[in-house]
């Protein structure tokens, strides 16, 4: 990451959209620095993609101020585009060109393309070069569709849930790339649902539900220190689940052989667990205590 | 950055033109499919004898090469684009494009010269098989060429930028070939391509003077049929002067139209 760099690559502040007057947007602040890779995550439907596809130039705001490498995405003309590159989510066009055709193609619209050849190669599509991209593999597509984004040497790239259906080795040698791409100082704005791929890729993610961005963070303190307690898990004599949060596990599971409830079975409890939470369930739990609030938030209102 | 704006369009006139070609629906719909029906007229009405007025008869595909001509030329430009730009629209090609710093400019370049490049191949291949096929012989005055050269040219302006205004219509890619064929199909049978104008009832041939493929027709049966046919128009003569102004007000039309309509994407949605 640049941190000589006072201004971001990405700011937003109070950033709203409405649909037919419902919020799908609803005041995001973010600063998203050059050089770095940022996740965006969020549930189908909370805004992740509009908030995108603002910043993108492709849909214009509601409200709030964005500027995306110094400009006013609504405002950007094709200077712009050219420092830019977007890898929307898949698209069914109909490939009647080949891959190196189409890249060629694309790599003439930029003033300082990179090297098609080595595009393809990056993306691990040589064999294909030569073929037409109607009959490639929905994987082999979506890595033309990257190669399309990246051919342009974008000072920033979009990257819009990029491995989806993706093969785990796919995905790899992707998670590659884009390391690669990030060690040439790219900045990257990815969206993703994949939790694994956020913390393999991003310097920072955040979490947005219901138009908001609930966390920011560094993908390892997503949630908080509390959503990272460990938590022990058992079942007491009677069958009855039983699971205690703790920052001391082994002192909790020792003092269980002399509880009453494991005398039965010689001290040992049935079914015993130390879980220390995934990203997967910390983004779960966000995800559930958001909605949970939402609607809480939606009783008092309909108290009022 | 306009000499780049030109350098892109004229690569874009290529790759187009490449595509047009990859796509059967295009080369059998589109440009083939004069040349199939000149072929079926030729043959259905072989036996028909000659037709026109006394002194000057000639075959019945003579009759209708000109009409063919004009449809290649509706064909090229409106079917072509009007399907080819609305399906870019929906399948997400356009909003790709959106997100390049490919110019607008240099999109429709490519467009149009596509249009240029694809249907003057396509009135090539008609004259040739016209007059070694089906035996029609062609004019051998310059002043016929010319007249083919200038109603060919601004006819398919027109029909290039009333694609592109058409293109705004269908919802989707799958309704554009619905909404679109239907229309360029009616002009055609209204406007003297596969039915002789000048039996045509008078309501009908009014009708189909308030659009622009029947005065492409009328230019180039002036350009391709012996002068003694000109008696048979709607007031007795070619009236090139009106099938020039009738063109160029469809091609000021399409030009407002594309230039109002059109958008990478909706960008408000």
């Amino acid at each position: 990451m640049d941190m000589t760099r006072m201004d971001a690559a990405v700011r937003i502040r109070g950033l709203r959209k409405d649909y037919a007057g419902v919020a799908a947007v609803d005041g995001i602040d973010l600063d998203i620095a050059h050089g770095e890779t940022f996740a965006l995550l969020g549930p189908n439907g909370a805004g992740k993609s509009t908030t995108v596809e603002i910043l993108e130039g492709y849909r214009l705001r509601t409200a709030g101020e964005v500027s995306v490498l110094g400009v006013d995405p609504a405002r950007g003309g094709l200077d712009w585009k050219a420092r830019i590159g977007i890898v929307l989510q898949s698209s069914g066009e109909s490939g009647q060109f080949t891959v190196r055709e189409q890249l060629r193609q694309f790599a003439g619209y930029y003033p300082r393309p990179r090297d098609v050849d080595e595009v393809i190669a990056a993306v691990g599509l040589e064999r294909q070069a030569g073929t037409r991209i109607a009959k490639l593999s929905g994987g082999q597509r979506r890595r033309v569709d990257v190669a399309l984004g990246i051919v342009g040497r974008p000072e920033l790239l979009f990257l819009d849930e990029p491995t989806t259906g993706f093969d785990p080795e796919a995905r790899r040698e992707f998670w590659a790339l884009i390391r690669r791409l990030k060690a040439e100082g790219t900045t990257i704005l990815l969206t993703t649902h994949y939790l694994d791929e956020a913390a393999q890729l991003g310097d920072r993610a955040g979490v947005i539900i219901d138009g908001r961005l609930v966390d920011v963070g560094p993908v390892a303190t997503l949630g908080g220190e509390e959503a990272r307690v460990p938590i022990v898990r058992w079942r007491t004599g009677d069958g009855t689940q039983r699971e205690v949060r703790t920052e001391r596990p082994a002192e909790l599971v020792a003092s269980l052989r002399q509880a009453p409830e494991t005398v039965d079975t010689g001290g040992e409890p049935v079914g015993l667990e130390v879980i220390r939470p995934s990203l997967e369930d910390i983004y779960l739990q966000l995800v559930h205590a958001a909605s949970a609030g939402a609607a809480a938030h939606d009783d008092e209102e309909a108290l009022a | 950055m306009s000499t780049g704006i030109m350098t892109i369009g004229t690569a874009r006139v290529g790759y187009e033109t490449k595509g047009y070609f990859r796509s059967l629906d295009a080369v059998f719909f589109t440009f083939l499919f004069p040349l199939i029906m000149l072929g079926i007229f030729t043959a259905a009405f072989s036996s028909a004898g000659e037709i026109g007025p006394p002194g000057a008869e000639i075959s019945v595909g003579a009759y209708y090469l000109p009409g063919m001509l004009a449809a290649g030329v509706l064909l090229s430009g409106v079917q072509n684009l009007a399907v080819d730009i609305a399906t870019e629209k929906s399948d997400g090609t356009l909003k790709r494009l959106g997100g390049t710093p490919l110019s607008p400019v240099s999109y429709f370049l490519g467009k149009i010269g596509q249009v240029f490049v694809t249907g003057a191949l396509q009135a090539a291949l008609l004259l040739l098989a016209a007059a070694t096929v089906f035996g029609i012989a062609l004019p051998t005055d310059l002043e016929s060429w010319l007249t083919f050269a200038w109603v060919f040219v601004l006819g398919l302006t027109a029909s290039a930028l009333l694609g592109i205004a058409l293109s705004a219509l269908p919802r989707s890619g799958k309704s554009a070939t619905a909404v679109v064929i239907p229309i360029v199909l009616v002009l055609q049978f209204i406007s003297g391509v596969y039915l002789q104008f000048d039996r045509l009832p008078e309501w009908m041939q009014n009708i189909a003077s308030l659009f622009p493929l029947k005065w492409m027709a009328q230019g180039m049966r002036a350009a391709f049929l012996p002068d003694e046919f000109a008696a048979s128009e709607m007031n007795g003569a070619w009236e090139l002067g009106w099938v020039a102004v009738a063109l160029l007000a469809w091609l000021v039309v399409g030009l407002i139209v594309s230039r109002v309509t059109f958008r990478w994407i909706r960008r408000d949605a």
